[in-house]
Parts: C-alpha cells; structure tokens; sequence
C-alpha cells in the first residue's frame, strides 16, 4: 500500500507529472468560524487566518521521510506518512481564534488532503507550533491500512 | 525593558486528541506575547473526501 501513497498504481484518471519528486504540501490555519472537514476539496482563503507575519496559504510541510509501508501478516498492512518535522509559524499575531490545519498539496492545484483540529488558540507575537504525532504504524499523521 | 514587569502565564491541556502548551506574558495588563505549541496525539480528524478517493 505504499505504493498507493507515492502514486504507483492509478486506478482511474491521474494527472500527469512532470517529476517523480514528492509533491509540495502545504498547511494553513483557519478560525474557528470556519467549515474545513472531509467535505472540503481544495485550499481556500476563506476564514482562513489573518494577521501579522503570517502568509496567506500557510507555510510548505517539511517532507523528508517517504511514506512507509508494512505488513504485520499476510493480509493486514499499513502505510503510513507524518511530516518529518514541526509545522511551525513564527514570529505571528493571529488575534482571532483558531483551531485547525489543512493540508494541501500545492503542485497539484492545491487539492486537500487533510484537516486536523486542535483547541482554540490566539498567537500574539509569538510562535505557533505543531508538532506531529509519532511515524508509527498505529500514529502516523496519515494511514491507509487493510483493517 | 525591564523584564521584572512582565507578568508570566503558562498553561497546558492535555486530553486524548493533543498536548498543548502555552505561556503568555503580561506588561501592566497588556498581552504582549503568546506562544503555542501543539502535539497532535492522533492521525488525522479528516482525510478530505477528494484525497481519499481513487479516480
């Protein structure tokens, strides 16, 4: 199942790329007065953060570790990716409320990937960081397993 | 500035989705500084409709 995380196997209709590279993500904030879920298609600046040293789109993913794939029996497997490091916004002011990070893949028209939610929070010239959960089969930021 | 005058809050949560912690500096009722940093504990709240499916 790796393989279905680095685009090996097309089942349908894929678009071409011009490089065998990992695509570029990406991950912006929204306030908590947004609507981002699984419903959600594409990067957006609606209701995304405002404020004071932070880029409209958020900032690129660091993506150092390729998706991992492993096989606890002959019929149950996993793979797996996390963000190699931190996604962090530093030196901000975002004085309105917010509480969650899309992640969206840049080279491919921004299309989402994800949306995870976190307690409210204000930044007052201050970091935000988000630190990701452990790359582990049962952990990983994102998982596509058998069972 | 004499860093005396600051007033220092911290606080963390701690539940089943994330580790939160943050500290706040406070000059003479005035925030004039907060940090987060959030550990997410779990994968992801959503994987959107359009990356899960096979097109």
């Amino acid at each position: 199942m790796g393989e279905l995380m680095t685009a090996t196997h097309n089942f349908g209709t894929a678009p071409i790329r011009a490089a065998t590279t990992a695509d570029t993500f990406k991950a912006a904030l929204y306030l908590t007065s947004a609507t981002v879920n699984a419903s959600t298609t594409a990067y957006s600046s609606t209701n995304e953060v405002t404020g004071t040293g932070y880029t409209a789109g958020g900032v690129t993913v660091t993506n150092a570790t390729a998706p991992i794939a492993a096989n606890s029996s002959p019929t149950a497997g996993v793979a797996y990716w996390t963000p190699s490091a931190s996604i962090t916004y530093t030196t901000v002011t975002l004085s309105t409320a917010f509480d969650c990070v899309l992640i969206y893949n840049s080279s491919q028209s921004n299309k989402a990937v994800s949306v995870h939610t976190f307690g409210s929070q204000t930044i007052t010239a201050g970091t935000f960081t988000l630190t990701m959960p452990s790359n582990t089969t049962s952990t990983a930021l994102l998982r596509l397993s058998t069972t | 500035m004499d860093d005396s005058l600051l007033e220092k809050r911290e606080g963390v949560v701690d539940n089943d989705n994330e580790n939160t912690t943050w500290v706040e500096y406070w000059l003479e009722g005035e925030l004039v500084h907060r940090s987060a940093h959030v550990t997410l504990k779990k994968p992801l709240t959503y994987m959107t409709a359009e990356a899960a499916s096979i097109t």
